[in-house]
């Protein structure tokens, strides 16, 4: 029998929503870390029931979290309690929440500085894990996008991270910024069918790819147009929002930025804007049908002063032409006065046969479709403000 | 036996209940005192103090018989109603945030 798992991240704890195939009857677990902030929750496609989950605060900082059994149970992965956290001569042990740059002369590059809001230079410093992305094939492998923008990698099952830190060195850096939420690497996109090739995305840095395991990276961000930054056409500087792929297709990508909606057939080499009809083409999420590659969706959001959907009626928008034609849908989704948000990794798609989209919002609905998009309906109404979502399909 | 009692967030990474007691070998300090309190609670390694630089996250201060000591230097000894047990040392997060 089908099932349904949503993996759901909220600035007060995670929550888990679970449904047969159907779709119409879920089961809600949580609050798990009940008053933590939950940037991002995921699921390995190597082992389902092992997830892992960012949790984190501004006051004690970041911890990982991870079950093997389907969220009914967590562990921070890494030293037992009761156990030393130095090993011989003293030197700390690896930590499951220690994300430390490296700037080893062996493997890591110099701790340099990225541009701050007021335009001077200011150094790298850790501030918690955006998201987490599983190895497609091995589950003690993850990725984690952090905030000051970097990405990390555990292959012992989140026990402890290692910088790429040919990301971090690449030399743009000192002209890489912090958008509003931060200078976070956000997004992490391993690529199906070539184990070697990564695409990530910094707000607001850009997309940026390694084809050699993540040693070297190169920003992807030709045809890209930001009108707020000094030098528009930038090699980096973009506020990116968002990207997807299709898993058959990964060579093409779709971009949500800051404004525009984008699209590229090269892999991020050259990119097009797909905005087309967009009612407004600013917004944060997209994402890409399970099924059909050239079905996307996106949340059009009135501006970047205004992060609220366009007269009080919340949207979705989906287009079935790769871009730039794309209809509205609405049947099920408030017709007035909604003035939530939906955040960069809060939409999802499952993958039974006909395709489930979701999505929360920062006034804590998680919406979903079991139909593409042609009709919603809220599978929870009053969670605190959704960060994240992530689905998991059962088939 | 040194009391410390931790914020309730960090209570539940714990799994502890009301106050933890350790034993702290040598001068009681704060630096002892955190290293004996993630020796324990490895879970708590890099939520009170910075992971690398050993500074305390600048949203926790420490209070101990009435007396904010967050400020104090590390290795400094800590009140003798501490070392003896007589009073807990505090951790607090601040009034902060939503």
């Amino acid at each position: 029998m089908s099932k349904v798992r949503v993996l759901v991240g909220t600035r007060k704890g995670a929550f888990i929503l679970t449904s047969d195939g159907k779709r119409n009857n879920w089961d809600v677990s949580g609050p798990h870390f009940a008053g933590w902030e939950i940037y991002h929750v995921k699921g390995s496609t190597a082992d389902p029931n092992r997830i892992f989950a960012s949790q984190t605060s501004g006051w004690f900082g970041q911890v990982i979290q991870r079950s093997d059994d389907g969220g009914k149970t967590w562990i921070q992965p890494g030293t037992p309690p009761g156990e030393s956290t130095t090993g011989p001569g003293g030197a700390p042990k690896g930590e499951s929440n220690k994300f430390v740059y490296d700037d080893s002369k062996e493997t890591g590059k110099p701790l340099t500085t990225h541009q701050f809001y007021d335009g001077t230079q200011h150094p790298w410093e850790f501030k918690r894990v955006w998201h987490l992305e599983p190895s497609l094939t091995d589950p003690e492998t993850v990725y984690a996008g952090v905030e000051d923008a970097a990405i990390f990698r555990s292959t012992d099952a989140g026990k402890s991270w290692q910088e790429l830190a040919g990301l971090r060195g690449h030399g743009t850096g000192p002209r890489w910024q912090p958008g509003a939420g931060g200078m976070c690497l956000h997004t992490i996109i391993l690529d199906p069918k070539n184990p070697k090739r990564i695409f990530v995305a910094i707000s607001a840095a850009g997309a940026f790819r390694t084809d050699d395991d993540g040693a070297t990276w190169r920003p992807i961000n030709q045809g890209l147009y930001s009108k707020y930054i000094p030098e528009p056409t930038a090699e980096v500087g973009h506020c990116v929002h968002r990207i997807a792929l299709h898993p058959s297709r990964p060579d093409v990508l779709f971009m949500q930025k800051h404004w525009d909606v984008m699209r590229t057939d090269n892999a991020g080499d050259s990119w097009q804007k797909i905005s087309g009809n967009l009612p407004t083409d600013f917004g944060f999420v997209i994402d890409v049908h399970a099924h059909e590659p050239e079905t996307v969706y996106v949340v059009p959001i009135k501006s970047d002063g205004e992060h609220f959907p366009l007269d009080g009626k919340l949207r979705v928008y989906r287009s079935r032409s790769g871009g730039n034609e794309w209809q509205e849908l609405s049947k099920g989704l408030p017709e007035r006065d909604c003035y939530v948000n939906v955040l960069r990794d809060a939409m999802a798609v499952d993958s039974l046969d006909k395709c489930g989209v979701y999505f929360g919002t920062t006034g804590g609905q998680v919406y979903a479709s079991a139909d593409a998009g042609d009709n919603w309906a809220p599978i929870v109404r009053d969670l605190p403000p959704v960060l994240s979502v992530e689905v998991q399909t059962f088939a | 036996m040194i009391r410390v009692i931790l914020p309730p967030h960090l209570r539940g990474l714990a799994h502890v209940n009301g106050e933890v007691e350790l034993e702290v070998a040598g001068q009681v300090t704060q630096r002892s005192v955190l290293d004996a309190l993630e020796a324990r609670y490895p879970m708590l390694s890099g939520t009170i103090r910075d992971h690398v630089t050993q500074q305390r996250r600048p949203f926790l201060r420490f209070f101990a018989c009435g007396e904010d000591l967050s400020h104090e230097q590390p290795d400094a000894p800590l009140p003798d109603a501490i070392a003896s047990g007589a009073e807990p040392l505090l951790i607090l997060g601040a009034i902060a945030g939503g």
